[in-house]
């Protein structure tokens, strides 16, 4: 789960890290209260949107004074933002951050998340502050840091110093160094955080550090202990049909395709996929409606997939483990009649009574296309969305 | 012979008198299993499934000799159910568990790397010895005992591999699901290795899926000391970048983790790739000549 980078930055200054000085305000007025609170003669006014790249999509604005910050606020608050990391979307802003802006001397890289391969919690850290950093890796992979962490000892203070002497830190400075990552790894354990990324972590005229931006994500399997951070979600960063689907314990990706794709297990949702691309097709979601595939959960897919527009056809593969493959007809059979579908589904069953199933299928007043194997499952549905 | 469970595999199971562990038990015993006696905290002492409960690992073992369990505990919990049961020596501990925290596993793991016991998944379907013994979730009729060992991250994608090793005769050693989440026990190449030392599997299906690079591990494994063929699938081609695809583990970051990438590493190794899920087992029936 992700927040947007004012929760970020109030959870950071809970841990020490420096984050600069603002407030979020969620209207005009507000925002124009909090820059005469701040003070000062400039002050940086930043959509709140669950992205990255925002400065280059107009997203951040530096202003000259109160009624410029009023103005710009009021013209962020209620319209919506497209940036090259929003995934195709425009994400609606309905609230800004307005903040103090920061003497810059430099802008590095930190970041903390865990590194599957080793196991470890792992911080990295670049010089190329503002940058993407996987073109940094890719370009100049000698200017990216990697320090895992063990996981009984936890941060020691000689990694912050590598850091912050890699970084080409004084003395001085490295000792922030290491206040800031003993903040970030504490509140990376303590909050089950899942990534936490400073881009940039910046250097000031007088030798200070602060986090400029801020972005934190929390493990949601972690999230029944953090009700706190469980509240902070905010649905409309979201794709709509993906949250609907959450609600319903479904597992719904959006793609662009037009073979819509009902499928049990994660794994086989996958590869259902992939089996209606090598055959030609695209797939228009990765859907997968879990083990019990009931009649309830069955009629719920079926309006997600249908929700969408531009779809042609659908595949349904089941494979029926401990479910039989008649009840899952019956629920199959019900839930299209229900839903009203009006695009050709194909759907394959294989598994415990998978026969007694496609005999349902096959006898059913409803126009179903029982499918012999997943091959012919993948053809079928391909041939008819050509249509 | 096979790997992990076998007939002399004496089972416990932690969570046994929730309904998930009450309803799969059943099922395994049904299938000739073993279980000797379930774990619930504060119900030691009463029957269940005609088996004795216990209140701690460490009683269950005392009292049964048990070498594996099976971990059906809820996510909150599960972590401190693996390791009570590494504790309690359990050699075997297979999680089904799913949506523990990463935090909880970091620990769990780092307590397993310095441990003899083993850790198999958590987030997965489980282990099954066709004939002998049946550990976890999968549907146990599509099982056939014989050669081909299978290792998968997918649970129905492991059926997908049984159901086609059954239905042209090969039948199946051993079949390990080693779990969709990014932090896990066993992986790719630990289960590999069991395989290769295995004088029943005489050739082994791998599938994989998006994220990580278990994968790429594995074809470097593969490369410098596999004999037996592996056939390897690999889920998610048509993944988009940056989306988890209903497993934790399942996601591609920073363009690494692809399944482009894992075909590459495993076609590099030797390894006879199949694109779609549907020739899983005419391609095992194809390099075993």
């Amino acid at each position: 789960m992700n927040v947007h980078e004012y929760q970020a930055k109030e959870i950071f200054a809970r841990y020490g890290v420096p984050a600069g000085v603002g407030r979020v305000a969620h209207s005009a007025d507000a925002a124009m209260a909090v820059a005469n609170e701040l003070g000062g003669e400039r002050w940086v006014v930043k959509a709140q949107v669950h992205a990255g790249g925002r400065g280059k999509a107009g997203g951040v604005k530096i202003c000259d004074s109160v009624d410029e910050v009023k103005k710009v606020a009021g013209e962020m608050i209620g319209a919506t933002l497209e940036t090259k990391q929003s995934g195709g979307v425009a994400l609606p802003i309905n609230c800004v951050y307005v903040e103090k802006p920061a003497d810059i001397q430099n802008e590095l890289y930190l970041s903390v998340l865990v590194d599957r391969a080793t196991r470890r919690v792992t911080f990295i850290a670049s010089p190329e502050g503002g940058m993407d950093i996987e073109e940094v890796a890719e370009a100049t992979p000698e200017k990216i840091m990697q320090i895992a962490m063990h996981p009984a000892a936890g941060f020691q203070a000689y990694q912050a110093r590598e850091v912050g002497f890699f970084l080409g830190r004084d003395k001085k400075q490295v000792g922030q160094f290491v206040k800031v990552m003993k903040g970030l790894y504490e509140m990376f354990t303590e909050c089950d955080a899942s990534l936490v990324e400073i881009n940039p972590l910046v250097t000031t005229a007088d030798g200070g550090l602060i986090a400029l931006d801020g972005k934190l994500n929390f493990d949601d399997n972690a999230l029944f202990r953090h009700a706190e951070f469980a509240e902070m979600r905010d649905i409309t960063q979201e794709n709509e049909r993906e949250a609907k689907a959450a609600e319903f314990d479904l597992n719904y990706i959006q793609l662009d395709g037009n073979i819509g794709c009902m499928v049990n297990g994660a794994g086989l949702a996958m590869g259902t996929m992939d089996l209606v691309k090598l055959h030609g097709g695209e797939p228009a979601n990765f859907l997968d409606v879990g083990g019990g595939a009931t009649t309830e959960r069955v009629t719920e897919a079926f309006k997600l997939i249908t929700a969408g527009e531009g779809v042609k056809a659908i595949l349904v593969n089941i494979f029926g483990g401990i479910v039989r493959c008649d009840l899952i007809a019956e629920g199959i059979i019900t839930a299209a009649k229900d839903v009203g579908i009006n695009v050709p589904v194909v759907v394959r069953l294989e598994g415990t009574n998978a026969e007694e199933g496609r005999k349902l299928l096959d006898e059913c007043d409803y126009d179903l296309i029982a499918a012999q194997d997943l091959t012919d499952a993948a053809k079928k549905v391909v041939a008819e969305a050509a249509k | 012979m096979s790997i992990l469970v076998n007939n002399d595999t004496k089972l416990i199971v932690q969570g046994f008198t929730g309904s998930q562990g009450t309803f799969h038990s059943e099922q395994c015993i049904a299938y000739g299993t073993n279980i000797v006696g379930g774990v619930t905290p504060g119900r030691g002492g009463e029957t269940h499934l005609e088996r004795p409960v216990f209140n701690t690992c460490a009683d269950a073992v005392k009292e049964t000799g048990a070498n594996a369990t099976m971990i059906y505990v809820p996510a909150p919990f599960a972590a401190d159910a693996i390791l009570e049961a590494e504790a309690a020596g359990i050699k075997t501990i297979i999680c089904i568990t799913e949506h523990i925290p990463v935090m909880d596993m970091l620990k769990v793991r780092s307590v397993l790397d310095a441990s003899d016991s083993v850790l198999i998944g958590p987030n997965c379907p489980g282990v099954i010895t066709p004939g002998e013994c049946k550990i976890g979730i999968m549907p146990a009729h599509i099982h056939q005992k014989g050669k081909i060992g299978i290792v998968s991250r997918s649970g129905t994608l492991t059926y997908e591999a049984v159901f086609q090793t059954t239905h042209n005769g090969l039948g199946q050693s051993t079949c390990v699901g080693i779990g969709g989440d990014p932090i896990h026990g066993l992986d790719f190449t630990d289960v590999l290795e069991m395989f290769e030392n295995d004088p029943q599997t005489e050739g082994v299906v791998m599938v994989g899926e998006i994220g990580g690079t278990a994968e790429e591990e594995a074809a470097e494994y593969i490369k410098h000391n596999m004999k037996k063929p592996v056939v390897a699938y690999i889920a998610g081609v048509t993944a988009p970048p940056g989306k988890r695809m209903g497993h934790a583990g399942a996601i591609i970051s920073g363009g690494k983790g692809t399944a482009d990438d894992k075909f590459a590493a495993l076609e590099a190794a030797g390894v006879a790739t199949v694109r779609s899920t549907a020739e899983i087992g005419t391609k095992m029936e194809e390099v075993l000549g």
